[in-house]
């Protein structure tokens, strides 16, 4: 993979399937020699290193393969990633460690209200198929706010797009590293800050070297990682419990005897639907919550940049599918797992003594993630006396199903697999804002290509130090607001990017003051009502407030525009050209084409 | 305007892909099928769901159908549709014969 021998590069891209076939099957190799060295007493810990370790180390290994010294390759990883691995790699670098062990557990303590993340994070890819995707792929930007700059010519756009995007990704990122200090800290038996570093490292390494084309190929392999690591426990949990191997499929039957034991069985008294629409929000905030993630998905940088690397217009639309349909094989099986742990739950602890409780909760109530009490000391656990953390619901299920502690290591490579990826893509969205769009487009046009890539390359460690040095001190207050960055970029980003592609009278005035303004707003309801007692705007949660930023911003970019002189027939040409496929861009004078 | 430089033709200056009518035309098409698709994401991201509590009197094996419909069936409908979203936009390209080259 190296980049002097053309041919070596084409031999890499032409045998994909081969090596990620073998990668994968070398990946099961490694996981039933596990599980034998498990039957032979090889202890846990033993087992729970080789995990993690050999997963990073062969992370690190792709990025170092992938190592590059051109700048195309380090921001777009040569815009030669075929449509069905950018898919792949769009998976790993969505699916966060919060969809990962967070939603089963959202989905099992919230029933059908926590479907609206399910709903939000995949309905998104919708509209950047259709709205953006295929346009800011034939622009050929390197970063996000590339595009603002050449649609609404200058740096100001550009710097508010900067703005923008730091602001829901930063603490997307500190969240991510976050989690792969949970999972390295539990699996490795090391302390938490310094797990942070381990996590830390494993991202560097991925990314450093070879920038987006390393992180490509490696969010690729995580995916492949993460899927199986997601499936497996449940496919086997179904089979145990129905008899048939395919959740998806058979948690209806789960969901029946969920039901049915909550209506007869006393202990359970108290206990919510698990179906009925609409207990832990009501429809507007249930609604709400769904419109502001799917518009969020359709504003994140990192997720956006990822078609910039499809080799031509039509792979970007087709690779949006195949994105989408790698993360529906996770998403949809989230509601499988809520619902195999509700019934085991429902029928095998709640009513139970609380002598003889089954073993997996004894094992997470020494973690902490399952607090038991006997409050009216009767001995029978009530379900009001059972609290369970969301989290525990994916880690726990290797349990509960009765499997061999492989599996809990088999999950923790996900998770962490899942929280690396999109760490990684974070990162070098925030880094290359940084090094791409301030340091180059804006402070020194004239570096010449090694010395932007040393920049980029600087930029990406300090910022991952800082996001790992801001994680380590576990902030309490920034995990709260990652579940913000949806409608922080969706408010700012999100109506100027879409305009600018559709409608040509949109004008620098407007988009800049549309930004402005949709981010004041969302900023103003989530520090007003978080912070300092502002009462809610319609009793909507401030989670949602792009449900007033977005229309804000929207108003403001239309009414702006109409206010100020309309773009030259310059700018409506280069429109023109990134609207269709073939030919050039048009870029106006004065705006330098990419190399 | 494109950037002329030397007199060479740069990368951009093939203004005359399609002429004025044509883009016309196939602009005009891309975009409906943008709010045909506008439409179905609507309809299987929120339309659907208000009806939530009445899907959910019908069963069918053990899911109630308004539970299913948000946890199943409108992402089965989002990656469809894109796939055929996909498809159908390269034959408007080529329809109108500004597929790339």
């Amino acid at each position: 993979m190296s980049d002097s021998p053309k041919a070596q590069s084409g031999d890499f891209l032409s045998n994909l399937g081969k090596i990620y076939g073998w990668y994968t099957g070398g990946f099961a190799a490694f996981v039933l020699v596990l599980a034998v060295l498990e039957q032979v007493g090889v202890p846990n810990r033993i087992i729970g290193y080789l995990f993690v370790f050999l997963t990073i180390g062969v992370y690190a290994l792709i990025g170092y393969l992938s190592r590059t010294a051109q700048v195309s390759e380090y921001y777009v990883a040569g815009r030669r990633v075929p449509a069905l691995y950018n898919g792949m790699a769009t998976g790993s670098d969505w699916m966060s460690a919060a969809s990962f062990i967070g939603m089963a557990g959202t989905l099992y303590l919230q029933g059908y209200d926590g479907l609206a993340f399910v709903l939000g994070w995949t309905g998104g890819y919708v509209l950047v198929a259709i709205l953006l995707a295929p346009y800011l792929r034939k622009f050929g930007a390197y970063t996000v706010p590339d595009f603002l700059g050449a649609r609404y010519g200058g740096n100001l756009a550009r710097l508010a797009g900067v703005i923008v995007l730091m602001s829901a990704s930063f603490t997307y990122v500190v969240a991510q590293i976050f989690g792969t200090g949970i999972i390295a800290s539990r699996f490795l038996g090391i302390s938490f800050e310094l797990s942070v570093f381990v996590g830390l490292a494993g991202i560097l390494v991925c990314s450093m070297l070879g920038g987006m084309r390393a992180v490509t190929w490696t969010q690729v392999a995580q995916y492949i990682i993460l899927i199986i690591a997601y499936l497996l426990p449940v496919v086997l949990l179904s089979a145990k419990v129905t008899g048939v191997p395919v959740p998806q499929l058979m948690y209806g039957q789960a969901l029946e005897q969920i039901e049915a034991l909550r209506a007869t069985k006393e202990a359970l008294a108290g206990a919510p639907s698990h179906i009925t629409p609409f207990i832990n929000s009501d429809p507007i905030n249930f609604f709400g919550l769904i419109f502001c993630l799917m518009l969020g998905t359709a504003s994140l940088p990192h997720i956006l940049m990822r078609y910039f690397t499809t080799p031509s217009v039509r792979d970007a639309r087709q690779s949006v599918a195949w994105s989408l349909f790698f993360i529906f094989l996770l998403y949809f099986t989230a509601p499988a797992y809520a619902a195999f742990a509700k019934l085991e739950v429902f029928t095998n602890v709640i009513g139970a003594p609380i002598a003889s409780l089954p073993e997996w909760v004894s094992i997470w109530t020494n973690i902490g993630l399952v607090r038991v009490t006997d409050a009216n000391a009767d001995g029978i656990l009530q379900f009001r006396e059972f609290v369970i953390n969301a989290d525990a619901i994916v880690l726990a299920t290797p349990e509960i199903a009765g499997l061999p502690y492989v599996i809990a290591g088999l999950v923790a490579a996900g998770g962490l697999a899942a929280a690396l990826s999109t760490a990684d893509g974070l990162l070098l969205a925030i880094a290359n804002a940084l090094s791409h769009d301030i340091y180059y487009r804006m402070i020194d046009p004239q570096a010449d290509s090694k010395r932007r890539l040393v920049v980029a390359r600087v930029l990406l460690i300090v910022v991952a130090l800082v996001a790992a040095w801001v994680a380590s001190t576990r902030p309490a207050g920034i995990l709260a607001m990652v579940a913000w960055a949806f409608s922080i970029a969706a408010s700012g980003l999100f109506p100027a990017l879409v305009m600018g592609v559709w409608w040509k009278r949109t004008t620098s005035a407007g988009a800049v003051a549309g930004m402005v303004v949709g981010y004041g707003v969302c900023l103003f309801y989530l520090i007003g009502t978080q912070y300092m007692g502002m009462p809610l705007w319609f009793g909507i949660r401030n989670i949602s407030c792009g449900l007033f930023g977005i229309p804000a911003a929207f108003l403001t970019t239309f009414v702006v525009s109409l206010m100020t002189q309309a773009p030259s027939q310059a700018m409506q040409d280069f429109i023109d050209s990134i609207r269709t496929p073939r030919g050039g861009v048009r870029m106006v004078s004065g705006e330098k084409v990419l190399d | 305007m494109p950037l002329v430089e030397d007199g060479k033709i740069p990368r951009g200056a093939s203004s005359a892909t399609v002429d004025k009518a044509t883009g016309e035309a196939y602009w005009a098409r891309t975009s409906g099928l943008m709010w045909t698709m506008l439409a179905i994401w609507a309809v299987a991201g929120f339309g659907v769901h208000l009806f939530a509590t009445s899907l959910n009197t019908i069963t069918v094996f053990g899911f109630p159908l308004g539970f299913y419909m948000a946890a199943q069936g409108s992402l089965i409908i989002f990656v469809v549709s894109l796939f055929w979203f996909a498809r159908k936009q390269n034959a408007i390209d080529e329809e109108f014969g500004v597929e790339e080259e």
